[in-house]
Parts: C-alpha cells; structure tokens; sequence
C-alpha cells in the first residue's frame, strides 16, 4: 500500500497560477500521485455511455484490470440542501421532485412525512392509501429503468424499451394524479396533491396482470440469457459487512442478506396493513441484485393489487392544511422511507422560523456509490461497468 | 497467370462494381439494420426521410460527408488518415475471387480462399493503426482487444474453412460450389454442420459485431478503437464493417450453402439471396443478446473453437481418407 500524497488545495491555486506547470484537476493530480508508473488512468466520464449522466469515475488500469478507482462526484450539484434552508418548506416541496428524478415520490414522501411529523399532522386515510399506490408504482417505474440501463452496460440494447413500454403505462397512470410524467410533485403536508378518480384505480388494476405477464417475458429473455448470467454471477460480491461499513442500504443491502426495509422496520404510512414480502438476495453478486430488484417488482405488485382492492372514501388532505406561509414549529425529526434505491430521509432541524435551520437529504445513491471502489478492484473493465450499473446510480440524487 | 491487357481491364471493371456494390451494400444494410432493430425493439425505426424512410441511410451518408473532420491534439497524422483507409481498400481485393453466378467471377483463380483469408488479416492492422493513431486510451484498449480478437478467431474459422476444402479436394470457389450440387441436402451446411456453426460463431467475432462488439463495446469504450474518428474517417470504418460482414456472408454462402446454386435457376440472385439471409442473422443476433467479457470471448475460442474445429477437421480427413 503506497503511502497517500495529497495535494495541499493551496498548492493546487498556486499551479493554477502558473500556467504549465500543472495537467489535469484536483481529482486527477491527486489520483496521478498515488499510481504506479506505467498503468493507465483512465476517465470513464463524465461524458460516458454508461455512467448515467455526469458520474466520474477515475480508474487505474493495467492492461483491462482495474486496480484502483475514484468515482468523483459534484458535476450535478445544485445545492438542494440550502435550498431547503432559504426556502419555506412549502417552497422547498417541488424540489423534492428533481432530487432523484426516477422515483420523486419516495422523496415527497420523505419531506413530506418529516413535515407532517413535525407539525403534528396525520393525513386522512384516502391520502394514505393514495400514497401507497403512488409509491409502489413509482418504485416499478424505477426498477424498470434500472432494469432496461443495466441490461445496456451489458451491450444488450434491446431491453430498455421494453421496459419503457411498461414505465409509459406507470407515467400515464400517475400523470392522472400527479399532473406529471417525470418529477412528480404530488404530496402536501397532510395529504395528497389531488383526489384519484375512477378511470385511475381501473388502470391500476389493470396493469397488475399486465405487468405480471411482462416479469415472465423478463425472465425467458434476460434473466434465462446464458450470456447474461455469466456477465453477472460471482461479479463484484458486496458483503454486509462492506455494506455495513459504507452504509449501504436498499437492494444492495437486502442482496447481501440482510433484511432491511423501512417499511417493515419502521413502517410509516400504511405499510403495517399489507401482506408483503421483503426480498433478501440469494447471493451478493451483481446477480443478486438483480433478481432482488425484479423480485421487489413482484412485492410492490402484491401491495398494489390489495391497496386498490381497499381504498376508502373521504378527503384526500386534512381539512386544516398549511398554508403556503405556514411555520415549521421549533424541533427536530428524521423520517425515512423506503425507496428504490434505498433509504430516503429527510433530517429537518428547525428553530421556529420561516425557513427550517437545517434541511440534511439522506440519499440513498451516495452511500451505494461508495462501495464501487472497494468492491470494483482488481476485476476487469467491463466487470467494472457491470457492478456501476448493478448499485443503480442516479446521479442528481447522488450530488443533490 | 494471363496477364494480359484484357484481365487488366476486367480487373478493374471489376473493382468498380465491387467499390458500387460495397456502397450499395452499407445504405441497404444500414436501412435494413435500423429497420430490423425498430421490429425487434417495438419501435417504427426510420420512417421520416422518403418512403418509410427508405431514404435515410441516403441522408446519413451526405450528413457524413458534410461533417467537419476532427483531428484531436497529438495525433500521429499519417496513420490516423491512413488507418481509415487501410480498413476500406482491402476489402475490394476480397470480392475478386467470389463466384457471384456461373460466370460471374471477377478472378478466377485455383486458389481464391487463400486470397481471401491473407487479406482478411489486414482489417485488423487498420483497427489497429487507428486505436494506436488518435491518442486516446480508450482507442488502444479497442485496438489491443481488436488485435487478440482478430487473431484468436481467424484459427477456427481457417479450420472451418479447411474441412470443406478437405471435402472438396480444392482451393477454387467455384469448384467448390460446383461440387455441391443444385439441392440443399447436397450443401455443405448438411455434411459439415459443426464447420457451419463454428464458422458462423468466428464470422460474428471477426466482424466485430455484437455480442463480439468488444473493440468498440460501446457502454465500455465509448466506441474503441474508432472513438476519435468523425466524418469520413468514421464513414469509411462503417462502409468496410458491412463490406466485410458481406464478404463473410458471401464466403459463407459459397462454402456453406451451395453459393449460386440452387433448386431452380442458378444464378448470382442464389448467391444474393443466401448472403442476405446471414446478414440479416447477424443483425438479429445483434439486437438480441448481450456482450460478452473478454476473457470470455477468448475462452470461447480457445477453450471451445479451437478444439472442435481441430476433431471436426480431424474426422473429416479420416472419413476422406477411408470413403474416398
């Protein structure tokens, strides 16, 4: 293990200083510094096809094995954290649908569900209900886009729009509620954003047995792909104790053998009434994650297929909703729910003010990230891409 | 060897139908893939330019032409304007010993194959030369994996090759079509099936075509050993990708599957019509399954490829040796 130089920042402006005597960033002098001579160090991105927006990863290469990798984040950050300080919560709300954009309900609910906390609010039933449907359908929207992604850094190009034949069905479906098709911006403190009519329960309804018959196509086109099990079995093994250490959560936690879930573990909502399973993974290889992540489609269906065949009458958001102007109360909470990439929360302190002190957005994606570089050592290149893939990167959650 | 004016005009004759069936060859196939990718991935494919978009692969080719040429910082420039180049000549020299029709042959020539596999080798130097000329890693890591690739799968496809040659008692094509005889069951595809499959397995990798895509494995390299191309440049490694998927096709037609023959009519639309179809099995594959790693690409041919072409070729002596 060689000893870790570091570029002192101030050295770093001095060099910008002077023209010439410097190539490359921070991130890479720094990785440059600690290399062996003679290996390459390569970029992957932040222009890449497959680090899904603007990841950078810096990898050490001798010949095709990596031996060392960075991944270098903050190409999308936009600072939603202070955001959330300069603004009133009932400003900050829609925000929560640009955080992770593939499954902004898990985030509206995570805000949400702090608010409401805080405030002593309890949302009427329908809302609950409401929210379960929309939460489970948006974690298939978003399993299914990792789904056809991960299936494109295997070279397999075909899937993804399979896949977006059903996550169409999802957006139209949660564009009757929403209003939207991408970032959804449907909870209020207290309840829900609009009332769901008839024609919304029929489709659900209607595309549980759809989706179910979709799985088994799945499963015969890629699950069953010879080549596909041999790009995935025994590649990148993430242990719970390495998940553990970086705090990973979601299905790579679940794939490794741990039960974890917030709906079972600290169930908010209405989670407490469904019968679910939660998949634990049967091994902890990019395989693994896989299969928990389709089989988690499957549960979210179950719970889909009992919430619609349940919801009842009522008003969908408390009658004393707050007002655009409302004040957090003085206090601190931290609510976190389950969403597809793993635990959302959403820490809030607030001294009473118009605009909470502090807003901390736990997502789930930077701590998964942060396995790459111990579990991607020493495996070959496209062995590298497949375990980026398999932690289901989206990179605005990531950078917030 | 006639070296007459008249072989020299037909040489060159010849030439230019191969440079105009090349071209014509790409904005077909280009239409063709595109199309077939639409049916596969449940999507129209091109319909905007033309009749159902027929004109497409047109548009692209000026669109490429019209392109600005891109030369990156600290490119070796004669190799990275002569590696383009290199890929594309080549391939006309590949087309003269094929016998399209019964007296459709631009070369006849005792011992075509051989003309064809020591040119084959020179699509790889290209790759190689433009991997290494434009500066850039992910360039030489798509030349490095296009050189090992190359090299591993043109073994088993010579051995594929050379059972049939073995059959047939020649190195001439059109013997060797001949031989076959008009009915499918006369083809070698019949008598020789491990060949067939080995030699279809090797065609995909020495193309460079997916699930073998690894020099330019898109998700992993960007586009390997031509990331740094553009315009031109980029249109001619299109144009000799698909010459030499069609070359292969056609050997395979020729070797295979009874070349101009066939039940009714000889002709070169046999020929056409066969090429085609394993054109089209390439494009379908292509659409269907994932990449595969290196180190699995290699074990395929070493560990697989490579033996079973060795017995096949191996048996086949044996039963020429005790039946003839």
């Amino acid at each position: 293990m060689p000893s870790f130089n570091f570029v002192n920042p101030v050295d770093f402006l001095n060099m910008a200083d002077s023209p010439g005597t410097y190539a490359g960033d921070f991130y890479t002098l720094n990785f440059e510094k600690n290399a062996t001579p003679g290996n390459v160090i390569l970029n992957l991105g932040p222009q890449h096809p497959s680090t899904h927006g603007v990841l950078r990863v810096l990898v050490e290469l001798y010949g095709e094995y990596v031996l060392r990798s960075e991944p270098v984040l903050g190409y999308l950050h936009r600072m939603q954290e202070k955001m959330g300080e300069v603004k009133t919560p009932y400003q900050f709300l829609p925000n929560m649908g640009r955080v992770d954009y593939l499954n902004p309900i898990s985030w509206n609910w995570a805000f949400a569900g702090a608010v409401e906390r805080l405030a002593g609010l309890e949302p009427p039933e329908r809302a609950e209900y409401l929210r379960v449907i929309s939460s489970e359908l948006n974690r298939i929207s978003s399993h299914l886009l990792w789904w056809g992604a991960f299936v494109m850094d295997l070279g397999g190009v075909t899937p993804i729009l399979y896949a977006f034949e059903e996550r169409e069905k999802i957006n139209d479906i949660l564009q009757i509620v929403t209003g939207s098709r991408l970032t959804y911006n449907y909870f209020r403190f207290g309840g829900v954003g609009a009332d769901a009519d008839s024609r919304f329960f029929q489709l659900v309804e209607e595309f549980i047995p759809y989706m179910r018959e979709r799985l088994k196509m799945y499963t015969g086109l890629v699950t069953d792909n010879v080549i596909f099990r041999r790009r995935l079995e025994g590649i990148g093994p993430m242990d719970e104790d390495l998940c553990r250490r970086y705090g990973a959560t979601g299905p790579i936690l679940r794939a490794a053998g741990v039960m974890c879930d917030a709906r079972r573990l600290s169930p908010y909502g209405i989670y407490d009434r469904f019968d679910y399973d939660i998949p634990v993974g049967p091994s902890n290889d990019c395989f693994g994650r896989y299969l928990v992540r389709l089989e988690e489609i499957r549960e979210s269906l179950r719970i889909l297929e009992q919430a619609v065949k349940s919801v009842p009458e009522g008003p969908v958001i408390v009658a004393k909703a707050p007002k655009p102007t409302y004040k957090l109360p003085a206090g601190e909470t931290y609510f976190a729910v389950e969403g597809a990439r793993g635990q959302v929360a959403c820490h809030i302190i607030s001294d009473g003010g118009k605009t909470p002190y502090r807003v901390k957005l736990r997502a789930p994606g930077f701590s998964n990230l942060s396995l790459f570089a111990e579990a991607a050592k020493g495996v070959i290149l496209a062995d590298a891409i497949a375990i980026l893939g398999s932690l289901d990167l989206v990179i605005p959650e990531v950078d917030r | 060897m006639d070296l007459s004016l008249l072989f020299f005009v037909k040489i060159l004759v010849a030439v230019l139908a191969i440079i105009a069936l090349m071209v014509a060859n790409a904005v077909v196939m280009v239409y063709v893939e595109r199309k077939a990718a639409g049916f596969i991935q449940r999507r129209p494919g091109p319909y905007e330019v033309g009749p159902w978009g027929t004109l497409q692969a047109i548009v692209d080719a000026m669109k490429l032409l019209g392109k600005q040429i891109f030369v990156p910082a600290n490119v070796d420039y004669v190799l990275f304007f002569l590696a383009p180049v290199l890929a594309f000549f080549p391939v006309l020299l590949l087309f003269l010993p094929i016998p399209f029709g019964p007296y459709l042959t631009s070369w006849e020539t005792p011992d075509g194959i051989i003309l064809i596999l020591a040119f084959a080798g020179f699509g790889v130097l290209s790759n190689l030369l433009a991997g290494w000329a434009s500066n850039n890693k992910y360039g030489v890591l798509g030349a490095a994996r296009a050189v090992s690739q190359s090299i591993a799968y043109e073994i088993p496809l010579i051995l594929a090759l050379l059972a049939v040659v073995y059959q047939a008692g020649t190195l001439d094509l059109s013997v060797i079509v001949e031989k076959q005889g008009s009915w499918p069951w006369g083809w070698n595809i019949v008598c020789q099936p491990l060949a067939f499959f080995i030699y279809l397995v090797c065609l995909v990798a020495e193309t460079n075509r997916a699930p073998f895509d690894l020099p330019e494995a898109e998700s992993e390299l960007t586009a390997g050993f031509h990331t740094e191309y553009s315009g031109m440049g980029f249109a001619l490694f299109f144009l000799s990708e698909y010459a030499n998927m069609l070359l292969v096709s056609f050997v395979c037609a020729v070797f295979f599957l009874g070349g101009y023959k066939g039940p009714i009519l000889d002709g070169f639309w046999w020929t056409f019509i066969k090429a085609y179809l394993i054109m089209f099995f390439i494009v379908w594959i292509r659409w269907t399954f994932p990449r595969v790693r290196f180190d699995q690409l290699l074990n395929i041919n070493w560990k697989w490829l490579l033996p079973l072409g060795l017995l096949n070729l191996w048996i086949t002596a044996i039963v020429i040796k005790v039946v003839g």
